[in-house]
C-alpha cells in the first residue's frame, strides 16, 4: 500500500476541517476556492517561468553553450528579468486591426491551458476537480486554444499573422485526432476515463509495460501528435521565425506577447503531464507485480516527486526534438497525420480492442 | 470538489490576463508615432489588403476533421464499456473503424488530402 504520509488528502481534509471549525460554512467555501486559486494561479506563473528557462538551458546545453548564467544564480531569474521587462512595455494598438478579437485573443489561450490544468492530478489526493470524465475534459478544453490562436491571427490585420494562424489551425486540429484515439488506447486499457481512477489501475505496473506493443505504438503516436498540437519544433512551422517572424502573434506586443508564450510553454506541460498520467503512472512509483518487497521501497519515494520527475523527462524529450529535428514544410506535416498516423492510429485501436478481449495484457 | 467549480478556474484565468493588461497599460510608457501603429511587413508599408479570400486546402482539411472529430468522440464511451461487454463490442467497433477507414480512402483517392 501507498504510505499514507506522503499523501495529499490528509493535508486538504484538515485544512478543509480547520476552516469549517471557525467559519461559517459559505465563508468556508468561499475561502477555500480563493485558497485554490491563488495556489494555482502561483503554481501557473511560476511554471510557466521556469519552463521557459528550463528551455533556454536545455537548448543551451545541446548546442554546446552555456545559456543564461548572469541574472541570479545559474541564470535562474533570467526569466522573471524578462517578464519584468515585458510587463512595462507598451501595449501598441495595431491600426486597422479588429481590436475587439485583437484583444479577446490571449484571454481564450491562457483560459484554455488554465482550465485545463484543473483535472490534472499532480499527486495522491491533490488534484483540484476529480470529474469522472477527466481525460475527455481536458482533450476537450486544452483544444479550444486553437480558437485562440485563429482569433489572434485573423484579427492582427497582418499577412505573417494570418498565415501563421491558417497554418496552426490546420495542423492542431489534424493532429487532434491522433492525440485523441492514442489516449483512447489507455482508456480501454483502464475502462475508465476518470484520470484518478485511471492512475489507481497503475498499481501494479504502468500502461505502457502492462499494455504492451499496442500500448508502446500509442505512446509514440501520442509523442508525436502532441509535439505538433502545441505547436512545437519540429512541427512549429505556424511561428517560423525564418519565414513569418513569429506568426500569429507577430504583431503582439509587451504583456499580451508574453501570454501567448506562456500558454505555449502551459500546453507543453499538460502535454507531458497527460503523457505521464495516462502512460508512466502519473503519481504512482514504479510497481512490478507482485513484487512486494520491491514496490514497497518504490513507495518510499513521494507520489509528488514521481509525478513532476515522469512530467519533466517528457518535457526534455519534448524540447530535445525541437534542437534535433529540422522543420517539416506543411504538405509534409499533413501528409505525416492523415496518410501514416491516422490510418495507424485506427489499426492500433482494432489492435487494442482485440488484445483486451483476449485478455493478453498484464492484469 | 465538483465540476461547478471550474468556472473557478476560468474566472481566475480571465483574472489572470485582464489584470495584468490593466496593470501593464498603467505602468507602460506610451508615445504617438503614425509608423509605430502599422502592421509589421518586413519594415515597409504593406501592400494590399489582408483580409482577404484564402487557400481552400486548409478548409479541406478542417472539413475532413470535422467528421473524424465526431468520430473520435464516440469511441471514447466505447472504450469505456469495452472491458465489459467484450465480444459483442469488439465485433461492433471493427465495423465502425472499417466504414471510418473506408471514408479515409475515399477522401484519399478524391484526393482531398492533397495539398494545393
Amino acid at each position: 500500500m501507498l504510505l499514507e504520509i506522503f499523501s495529499f488528502s490528509t493535508l486538504t481534509a484538515n485544512i478543509d476541517k480547520s476552516l469549517h471549525a471557525w467559519m461559517a460554512p459559505w465563508l468556508a467555501v468561499v475561502t477555500e476556492l480563493v485558497i485554490i486559486g491563488i495556489v494555482f494561479l502561483l503554481f501557473y506563473a511560476v511554471l510557466g517561468l521556469f519552463l521557459v528557462y528550463l528551455e533556454r538551458k536545455v537548448c543551451a546545453i545541446i548546442q554546446n553553450r552555456i545559456g543564461p548564467n548572469r541574472v541570479g544564480k545559474w541564470g535562474l531569474l533570467q526569466t522573471v528579468a524578462d517578464f519584468i521587462k515585458l510587463i512595462t512595455k507598451e501595449l501598441i494598438p495595431i491600426r486597422n486591426a479588429d481590436s475587439f478579437l485583437f484583444n479577446l485573443a490571449p484571454f481564450i489561450v491562457i483560459a484554455a491551458s488554465f482550465m485545463a490544468m484543473a483535472a490534472i492530478p499532480f499527486a495522491k489526493g491533490l488534484h483540484a476537480i476529480d470529474l469522472n470524465i477527466g481525460i475527455f475534459y481536458i482533450i476537450a478544453v486544452s483544444s479550444l486554444g486553437v480558437v485562440g490562436i485563429l482569433i489572434a491571427g485573423w484579427s492582427s490585420n497582418s499577412k505573417y499573422s494570418l498565415i501563421g494562424a491558417m497554418r496552426s489551425g490546420a495542423q492542431i486540429v489534424s493532429y487532434e485526432l491522433s492525440v485523441g484515439l492514442s489516449l483512447l488506447a489507455v482508456v480501454v486499457f483502464a475502462g475508465t476515463m476518470q484520470l484518478s481512477a485511471i492512475v489507481e489501475s497503475q498499481a501494479n505496473g504502468w500502461w505502457i509495460f502492462k499494455g504492451h506493443i499496442p500500448a508502446l505504438i500509442a505512446f509514440i503516436i501520442y509523442l508525436i501528435a502532441s509535439t505538433a498540437e502545441i505547436n512545437r519544433g519540429p512541427f512549429d512551422l505556424a511561428e517560423a521565425e525564418s519565414e513569418l517572424t513569429a506568426g500569429f502573434h507577430t504583431e503582439y506586443s509587451g504583456i499580451k506577447f508574453a501570454f501567448f508564450f506562456l500558454a505555449e510553454y502551459i500546453n507543453m506541460f499538460i502535454v507531458a503531464a497527460i503523457a505521464a498520467t495516462m502512460f508512466f503512472g502519473g503519481w504512482m512509483p514504479f510497481h512490478i507485480g507482485h513484487w512486494d518487497a520491491f514496490n514497497r521501497v518504490m513507495d518510499y519515494i513521494p507520489s509528488v516527486v514521481w509525478f513532476f520527475g515522469k512530467t519533466f523527462f517528457i518535457i526534455y524529450l519534448i524540447m530535445w526534438f525541437k534542437w534535433t529535428f529540422p522543420r517539416l514544410r506543411i504538405d509534409q506535416l499533413l501528409n505525416l497525420e492523415w496518410k501514416y498516423l491516422l490510418p495507424l492510429s485506427l489499426m492500433n485501436i482494432v489492435i487494442i480492442a482485440f488484445v483486451v478481449l483476449m485478455g493478453w495484457y498484464f492484469h | 470538489m465538483n465540476g461547478e467549480f471550474l468556472i473557478l478556474f476560468f474566472v481566475v484565468a480571465v483574472a489572470l490576463v485582464g489584470g495584468a493588461i490593466v496593470f501593464a497599460s498603467l505602468i507602460a510608457p506610451r508615445s504617438v508615432n503614425a509608423q509605430k501603429f502599422e502592421p509589421y511587413e518586413c519594415g515597409i508599408p504593406t501592400e494590399g489588403p489582408t483580409w482577404i479570400q484564402f487557400s481552400i486546402g486548409y478548409y479541406m482539411f478542417a472539413i475532413i476533421y470535422l467528421v473524424f472529430d465526431v468520430e473520435t468522440v464516440f469511441l471514447y464511451p466505447w472504450g469505456v464499456v469495452m472491458k465489459s461487454m467484450g465480444l459483442r463490442s469488439f465485433i461492433e467497433i471493427v465495423i465502425f473503424i472499417f466504414i471510418l477507414g473506408f471514408g479515409l480512402l475515399y477522401a484519399w483517392k478524391k484526393g482531398a488530402l492533397k495539398w494545393v
